[in-house]
């Protein structure tokens, strides 16, 4: 088990490495520089002033230095320095990672507490009147943009009970409910654009796992409907759904950057999109370079879990 | 049909089931009466599609959700099981029937240890707690000679090779000690040489426990060692019911004798090639049926009054067929100019 989990950890490294070679150029392909928005902003136009700032920022280096610098600090773990707050990266990230990672979890469980069930009942009661409902609303969340559904739930409440969602942050230390009061919109708007395609996933994993011998084979040792299901088949029916959690990891970030921008939630999501903004190069690699390092890690703890799930992959 | 008093453990009558097919509803099962008796072992032979499968999933009411009984009754030990609700049919399957499956490697949940598997219908029907149902689990291993039972509760299917799965099916089959256990073509997907090890033991575990045997197969050379009585199916219905010995040395019905004969036997002539026969034609399509008897078109003896059904009717003590032709002494087996002789060389 633990050899297995060296050897992934290690294969996250060339995957890593690749990654930030695509973010750290493309990031330059963006039309614009940051000198440019900063002369714009200050309303400096000398040359002179640009090349200072260019030195002073390390960018009148060659692209592959700056890389090479970059990688190089990363490696020590410095991220580098925001260009605009004169802050470190890492300083940055340790701020807004725990709120989107919270943002993330909470996103996760109200996801799974809706797909799991309405996917297990729209299974067992194929074709009823349940079970079209069901499928109709997955087919809307997917359906359904977002940051639509985020505009909606800001604009129309207010409109008609004179209620908005919460807007303030406050940290989950400093007071719980208050917090949770401001995170639970968004989460749930997120967990339910991911539940649509894992509520899905459930129902076809479960109507194949129903038709199995072995439920057969337990239905004719007695076992009730809700044993059946709890013990037989959830099990087995699983398997897939969790690999499909961890494929929609990514999309749990990119809603997080739509959502914490309407929802005004300070987490990485917020941070990534001012970057791009500002052209902020610094943050939006470090940005990446998490994201990409959770991405891999959540993927890992996904096949990680096969072993629970399925005694034939288990690491032994 | 039974001995005068007393009455068979399963007494199936008149049986009618139906499937919803994209071509309509199609009956799988027509008015099929049959009885078991206690301790006895009662084989079903028929090819597949002959109904013999559903007539059994009917009798623990567990066909899918395609197929319904249109009619009969099951009467078990005196209660009409398609009278019961779901409760009462779940508390009677795996405690007083139990059923094995043919595919061993499918019919084993694959996530779920064999200790619990085996420990289950204990569990469920006897409300032990696990330790309990564990150790008698172990004990049941033991009795279908599983090496170090105990130690193998903790495996899962995987680790078992299919003899191996078999004998785990069967014990979780006798784990409540069933009154009626049908095993559905318990040996087809084994090994040859595994087979008859596993029917010796399904049939010395079953006898040992009194339970009566519904032995589902298409291989007549089981039928021969292992059934004391036989009911033949085809096109959903029976064609032919006798003791196994009496089957044997005189089948009564043309499809009966038609299978007798493609039995391959070993004692043909030396040169090499010898000629094993067939039933000309293939199993009817259950959709469209033929009006009359449904093996006339494939049938030797076939005549006018073939088009009218058969009744099942006895035709000496114990022995019942449904065929209008009725062969002179020595059985339908003598006269077969339509039997077709198809080379297959040995």
């Amino acid at each position: 088990m633990y050899a297995y989990l060296a050897r992934r950890l290690l294969a996250l490294v060339p995957t890593l490495f690749f990654a930030s070679l695509i973010v750290f150029i493309s990031m330059r392909l963006i039309p614009g520089d940051v000198i440019d928005l900063m002369l714009a902003q200050n309303d400096i136009t000398t040359g002179q002033d640009r090349a200072r700032i260019e030195a002073a920022l390390g960018l009148d280096q060659p692209v592959y230095v700056q890389y090479f610098r970059w990688i190089g600090g990363v490696l020590t773990g410095d991220l580098g320095t925001s260009l605009w707050q004169n802050v470190p990266v890492t300083e940055q990230l340790k701020a807004t990672l725990p709120i989107t990672f919270e943002l993330g979890f909470l996103s996760l469980i109200v996801a799974l507490t809706v797909a799991l069930p309405i996917g297990v009942y729209s299974a067992i009661r194929q074709d009823t009147a349940g079970d079209y409902i069901a499928r109709s609303f997955s087919l809307l969340m997917l359906a359904v943009p977002g940051f639509w559904l985020g505009t909606l739930v800001m604009v129309f409440p207010s409109v008609w009970w004179r209620w908005a969602p919460e807007l303030e942050y406050t940290p989950f230390f400093t007071d719980p409910l208050a917090n949770l009061a401001h995170m639970i919109v968004p989460a749930i708007l997120l967990g339910l654009s991911m539940s649509a395609v894992t509520m899905r996933m459930t129902r076809t994993m479960m109507l194949e796992v129903l038709r199995q011998d072995y439920i057969r084979t337990a239905r004719a040792k007695g076992v009730g409907e809700w044993l059946l299901i709890a013990r037989h088949a959830l099990r087995n029916g699983l398997i897939p759904v969790v690999t499909l959690i961890g494929l929609q990891a990514p999309l749990l970030i990119g809603g997080a950057v739509i959502f914490e921008q309407i929802f005004v939630v300070p987490g990485v999501g917020l941070l990534l999109l001012e970057a791009v903004f500002q052209r902020d190069y610094p943050v939006i690699s470090g940005v990446f370079l998490v994201v990409g390092v959770g991405v891999l890690l959540i993927n890992l703890l996904v096949d990680v879990s096969y072993g629970w799930l399925d005694p034939k992959v288990r690491h032994e | 049909m039974t001995a005068a008093g007393s009455a068979p453990l399963l007494d199936v009558q008149d049986l009618s089931v139906s499937f919803r097919t994209d071509r309509g509803l199609v009956r799988a099962v027509d008015r099929v009466s049959l009885h078991v008796e206690s301790g006895e072992t009662l084989a079903i032979v028929g090819e597949s599609g002959s109904g013999k499968s559903v007539t059994a999933l009917s009798i623990l009411r567990l066909i899918d959700t395609a197929g319904s009984i249109d009619g009969g009754r099951i009467l078990f030990d005196g209660e009409d099981l398609l009278r019961h609700d779901e409760a009462t049919m779940r508390a009677i399957r795996g405690d007083r029937i139990a059923m094995i499956f043919q595919e061993p490697m499918s019919s084993l949940n694959p996530v779920l240890t064999i200790g619990k598997q085996v420990g289950e219908p204990i569990r469920l029907h006897r409300g032990s707690v696990w330790k309990q149902a564990y150790e008698r689990a172990a004990e049941l291993l033991r009795r279908v000679r599983i090496p170090d039972a105990s130690g193998r509760l903790k495996d899962y299917p995987h680790h078992f090779s299919g003899g191996m799965r078999q004998r785990a099916m069967i014990a979780m089959a006798l784990a409540c000690r069933p009154r009626l256990i049908i095993a559905d073509e318990p040996t087809t997907a084994l090994d040859v040489t595994v087979q008859a090890q596993i029917l010796a033991l399904l049939k010395e575990l079953t006898r040992e426990a009194n339970s009566a045997l519904i032995l589902i197969t298409h291989d007549l050379g089981v039928v021969a060692r292992y059934a004391d009585r036989v009911a033949v199916m085809y096109a959903g219905r029976v064609v032919e019911t006798a003791t196994a010995r009496a089957l044997y040395a005189d089948p009564r019905h043309p499809y009966t004798a038609g299978l007798m004969a493609s039995i391959p036997t070993l004692d043909g002539d030396v040169e090499g090639s010898r000629r094993l026969a067939t039933i000309p034609g293939q199993p009817p399509d259950l959709a469209a049926l033929p009006e009359g008897c449904a093996f006339a078109p494939r049938c030797p003896h076939a005549f006018e009054r073939c088009g009218q059904p058969p009744p099942l009717e006895e035709t000496e003590a114990g022995r019942f067929s449904a065929c209008h032709f009725r062969p002179p002494s020595g059985g339908a087996q003598g006269a077969s100019p339509r039997m077709e002789q198809n080379a297959v060389t040995r």
